[in-house]
């Protein structure tokens, strides 16, 4: 359950001296993209995870945005959390990530209009997106910026892993198309072939999302209760 | 007041919020476990949208959209705050929730240790927000507003205690090491998701 992957990583606490890309650092970063998955192990996330990615592009820029958020707020919050009291620390950490998500709201609206358009309510709701506000809690409240930024960075990744997992198998199977490209012939489609169109729809994302973790179970031997 | 009606029941069943939207989910898979629980944080949710859902639509109405400041002077006309939007609904959300963990811890201390951390996890809960997005984006007015907001709450109950009914009786199956928690879930959702579609013929 996550509330026990949370425990594990507020236990390690930086050491002083030690090199840019210790062990321990490579770890960090490397964890969140298999072992400790935000979406499949730790439970996070998932709400924008599965509603963008009906196509490979969105949820391709979903994830940047996504990364950019996390790894920012994880070192601008990790440079406060001196700063910052206890008790209000929850509004402190909203403030920030919501900050961030404007910024990158507009940036995307500048430069992306058509994607930002199809994106709609979803960039916003960055803001409230576990993994974000879990990260800031479980790490960078008591780590140092570096470490920070890498454990945004990999937990940023691992997100962005299962998303673009999602979205290539929702894609190739409802639209039958990959990153907008045709893929499927059209003889298949004259010789009866119909897209999947439960794929398109949010059932589909559900399936294959539970698939897809039953799948890794299966490899990490890691199982839960029922 | 059939609008109102039509609006409602496409809130809650057609383009339910978890099941559609995928909105939601956090709360949605960690406190389903059990139904006592699944109710308190419905409940919950509900009551924090049905406020949310109108405050935030006065914000935007009167402060934040272009030429909304019109009603303190002619030459704000051309003000537009709207990328405040996000700010401003989040702070509404998260004060809500506060008054909210008060009201619950005061009259219910059973409730209240049953939620545990996932109270104050509601202001970060993307239904809320979302449905603030939304009504937004719809352009709705400020009655329309609050049968939604009320709506989106209830279906976001209905399917949360529903699936905490249906985790509890999956507690005596057996199911494949790696499907279960997390993976099961993900399926019956699903499934969820699909019964909910057939509601989508339905127009009043």
């Amino acid at each position: 359950m996550p509330d026990i992957e949370v425990a594990e990583t507020t236990t390690q606490v930086a050491q002083p001296k030690e090199k840019l890309f210790s062990k321990k650092n490579k770890r960090t970063l490397s964890d969140p993209l298999s072992d400790n998955n935000p979406i499949t192990l730790q439970v996070l996330g998932i709400c924008s995870a599965l509603a963008v990615t009906v196509q490979f592009n969105t949820a391709l820029v979903m994830s940047l945005a996504v990364i950019a958020v996390l790894a920012l707020s994880n070192v601008t919050i990790s440079l406060m959390r001196n700063m910052i009291p206890s008790k209000i620390r929850i509004i402190v950490e909203l403030a920030v990530v919501a900050t961030l998500v404007v910024l990158v709201d507009q940036v995307l609206k500048a430069y992306l209009y058509d994607i930002s358009k199809r994106l709609s309510v979803f960039v916003g709701l960055i803001i409230t997106n576990c993994i974000i506000l879990g990260r800031a809690e479980a790490f960078a409240l008591q780590n140092k910026p570096w470490p920070s930024l890498l454990d945004g960075l990999g937990n940023g990744m691992g997100y962005a892993a299962i998303l673009l997992i999602v979205a290539t198998g929702r894609e190739i199977l409802g639209s039958g198309s990959f990153f907008g490209i045709q893929l499927v012939p059209d003889s298949f489609y004259a010789a009866g072939y119909e897209n999947m169109g439960l794929m398109v729809l949010s059932p589909g994302a559900f399936i294959l999302l539970g698939l897809i973790v039953w799948g890794q179970r299966m490899i990490s031997k890691k199982f839960e209760d029922n | 007041m059939e609008h109102y009606l039509s609006l409602a029941v496409k809130a809650i069943f057609v383009e339910n919020i978890v099941l559609a939207y995928f909105l939601g989910m956090c709360s949605f898979l960690a406190v389903s476990r059990r139904v006592e629980t699944a109710l308190g944080l419905g409940l919950a949710v509900i009551f924090v949208l049905s406020i949310t859902a109108p405050t935030n639509w006065l914000i935007h109405e009167y402060l934040l959209k272009e030429g909304a400041l019109t009603w303190i002077s002619e030459s704000l006309a051309t003000v537009d705050l709207s990328f405040l939007n996000f700010l401003s609904f989040i702070a509404v959300i998260a004060a809500m929730v506060q008054l909210v963990e008060m009201v619950i811890d005061k009259y219910s201390q059973t409730l209240y240790t049953a939620l545990g951390i996932f109270l104050p996890l509601i202001a970060v809960n993307c239904a809320i927000l979302g449905s603030s997005l939304f009504l937004v984006e719809r352009e709705y007015n400020l009655a329309e507003s609050t049968v939604f907001g009320f709506s989106s709450g209830f279906g976001f109950f209905l399917a949360i205690v529903a699936m905490a009914a249906i985790r509890q009786k999956l507690r005596y199956s057996n199911v494949p090491e790696g499907l279960r928690g997390l993976g099961l879930t993900m399926l019956v959702t699903g499934l969820m998701a699909m019964a909910f579609m057939s509601f989508s013929g339905i127009s009043l």
